[in-house]
């Protein structure tokens, strides 16, 4: 049998978290696949077939998978799903939209954002928020699943592999793509950053989140989260949540400002190598997470701060 | 047009579950219990849906033993016209829940299904877009805004990076996102005249579906804890701690 991997793509480039997925698509020890749907895509189905362990690239183009919806690509997944032993993808928004309706249509379950693979059919995940880690086995034939990236290590790339076209059913058709927002910055992605400076509601204001926190991300190539509160109160945009239901970040230094600490937002970032805590409050949850604690009023620490690196 | 909302009862976002002693599963015997908080935006918007004179009635469905008749009483003082439990004492999927709740849509005949983004017991995630594939029906999952527009539903969803704005026929499967909607507050007089409306119990076994769970428990453990660290005294302090980190630029 054979392992697909649904991968991700912006339509420029191919998503860095699939080669992850690809680590995990090892573990089964079977040709792995990778599917690329889109318009106008080959240059992604050929990045895709340098990732090394990769066997074949499987390539659907159609005017319609311009901005490929979870109707369409279910379809055209389950076309060629007969063939497949798993399939999976990292943990996206993207994928938990696509393969739950993949896993329906096969009639099998869905084991999303699993942590681990300890056997051909049983993983380890979390529930409540990243509090509880529960081992499920699955008993159908097919697995689908999603896995969290930042446990799996990115797989290199080698020999480009051959790429095959498919035919794409036609369209769904009760479902239209109409626009998009996609944030502008000029910081590195929030999800693959190396450093990630988070800000909760202690800053006040949108203003404020941007004057206080900005400078610092600068200078440190940072990507800027927030906390939902602080998303919630309007201070930073919604797609730089991190947490249970926004991003879930692990770089080599998180510092977390004015952040305290509820369990939905750690569940994002106790992957983290390093964790800075700046907050007022000495009895604040987030210094139980952090390995350097440093209580005083970000308004003054983090200008300090910022200053103090060269 | 009439608008079916599925709704789960989780245990309260505050509490930290334990896990029972022998490690089989979590231990939640006597812990506060609520609403999913997603399952609660889906009902807000259903009620601002109808407040707005895009639909008729709010039909509320859940799954699962007699005690969730508290928050099925909780809709239906948000202001939900119906209540229906699905009486089951297995702990149903995903899949399963998706099944049932489409045999529920075909006897209702709703046009427009709205359920919570994710369960946060579970936090699978996965019962809308199975459903939305059960009936063959456009999905908005994630969704932050929803408008009714002639015979379609505009939906914009959270995405990573940013949102996106589909236009789906209906009849479609919306799933909120925390930001659709603030839901209201529960007025007592509300929850009195609740407690009157009634209820209708069906047995989940009459439709006839297989719930058997695909995915077997094997066991449950507490995650690694992340160490708490040191406190430091000055941003001096911080700086040096973490230039002594390999790999660390400051």
């Amino acid at each position: 049998m054979t392992i697909l991997i649904l991968a991700e793509h912006d339509g420029q480039q191919l998503s860095a978290a699939v080669q992850q997925a690809v680590t995990a698509a090892l573990f089964w020890n079977a040709p792995i696949h990778v599917l690329v749907a889109g318009n106008g895509v080959e240059h992604i189905a050929k990045q895709a077939a340098l990732l090394a362990g990769v066997e074949k690239v499987i390539h659907a183009n159609a005017a319609h998978l311009a901005h490929p919806l979870a109707e369409d690509l279910a379809k055209l997944i389950l076309t060629i799903s007969a063939e497949y032993q798993a399939i999976l993808a990292a943990h996206s928004s993207f994928s938990r939209n696509v393969l739950p309706r993949v896993a329906a249509l096969l009639d099998v379950a869905m084991i999303s954002d699993v942590l681990e693979i300890t056997a051909e059919n049983t993983y380890v995940r979390s529930i409540y928020a990243g509090n509880i880690l529960t081992t499920v086995q699955s008993t159908d034939t097919i697995q689908v699943l999603t896995i969290h990236s930042s446990n799996f290590v990115a797989a290199g790339f080698g020999d480009s592999a051959e790429i095959v076209h498919i035919e794409t059913p036609a369209a769904f058709g009760k479902s239209r793509w109409l626009s998009e927002v996609l944030s502008q910055s000029d910081r590195p992605a929030l999800s693959s950053a190396k450093v990630v400076i988070s800000g909760g509601r202690s800053l006040g204001s949108a203003e404020k989140f941007e004057q206080v926190l900005s400078p610092l991300a600068t200078k440190l190539g940072a990507a800027l989260g927030a906390t939902r509160a602080a998303v919630d109160a309007g201070f930073a945009p919604n797609d730089i949540q991190v947490g249970q239901t926004g991003i879930v970040v692990a770089p080599e230094l998180y510092i977390a400002v004015g952040v305290s600490g509820a369990v939905q937002h750690t569940y994002g970032m106790k992957d983290s190598r390093i964790v800075v805590a700046i907050n007022q409050d000495p009895d604040a949850p987030i210094f139980q997470v952090a390995d350097y604690g440093l209580v005083a009023d970000l308004f003054i620490a983090i200008p300090a701060l910022t200053a103090a690196i060269q | 047009m009439k608008i079916l909302v599925a709704v789960k009862r989780v245990v309260d976002y505050n509490i930290k579950v334990r896990i029972k002693a022998d490690g089989s599963d979590v231990d939640i015997a006597g812990v506060k219990m609520g609403i999913n908080p997603f399952d609660e935006n889906a009902i807000e918007e259903a009620l601002r849906l109808k407040e707005k004179g895009n639909a008729s009635e709010v039909v509320v469905v859940s799954i699962g033993s007699a005690a969730n008749q508290d928050v099925l009483r909780h809709t239906l003082a948000m202001g939900a016209d119906r209540a229906i439990l699905l009486e089951t004492d297995v702990n149903v999927q995903p899949l399963g829940v998706a099944k049932l709740l489409k045999a529920m849509i075909e006897r209702e005949q709703t046009k427009l299904i709205m359920l919570g983004k994710q369960a946060i017991d579970d936090d699978a995630g996965q019962a809308g877009q199975m459903l939305a594939a059960l009936l063959d029906y456009p999905q908005g999952t994630f969704a932050s805004t929803v408008q009714i527009e002639g015979d379609e539903i505009v939906v914009t969803r959270e995405v990573d990076g940013g949102t996106e704005t589909l236009a789906l026929t209906l009849p479609a499967i919306i799933t909120a996102d925390l930001r659709l909607n603030e839901p209201r507050f529960v007025k007592l007089p509300n929850l009195m005249m609740a407690r009157k409306k009634p209820i209708e119990t069906i047995n989940a076994s009459e439709f006839g579906i297989d719930l058997k769970p695909r995915l077997n428990l094997l066991k449950v453990s507490e995650p690694p804890a992340r160490k708490a660290g040191i406190k430091v005294g000055s941003v001096e302090e911080l700086i040096n701690k973490l230039r002594a980190h390999e790999g660390i630029q400051l």
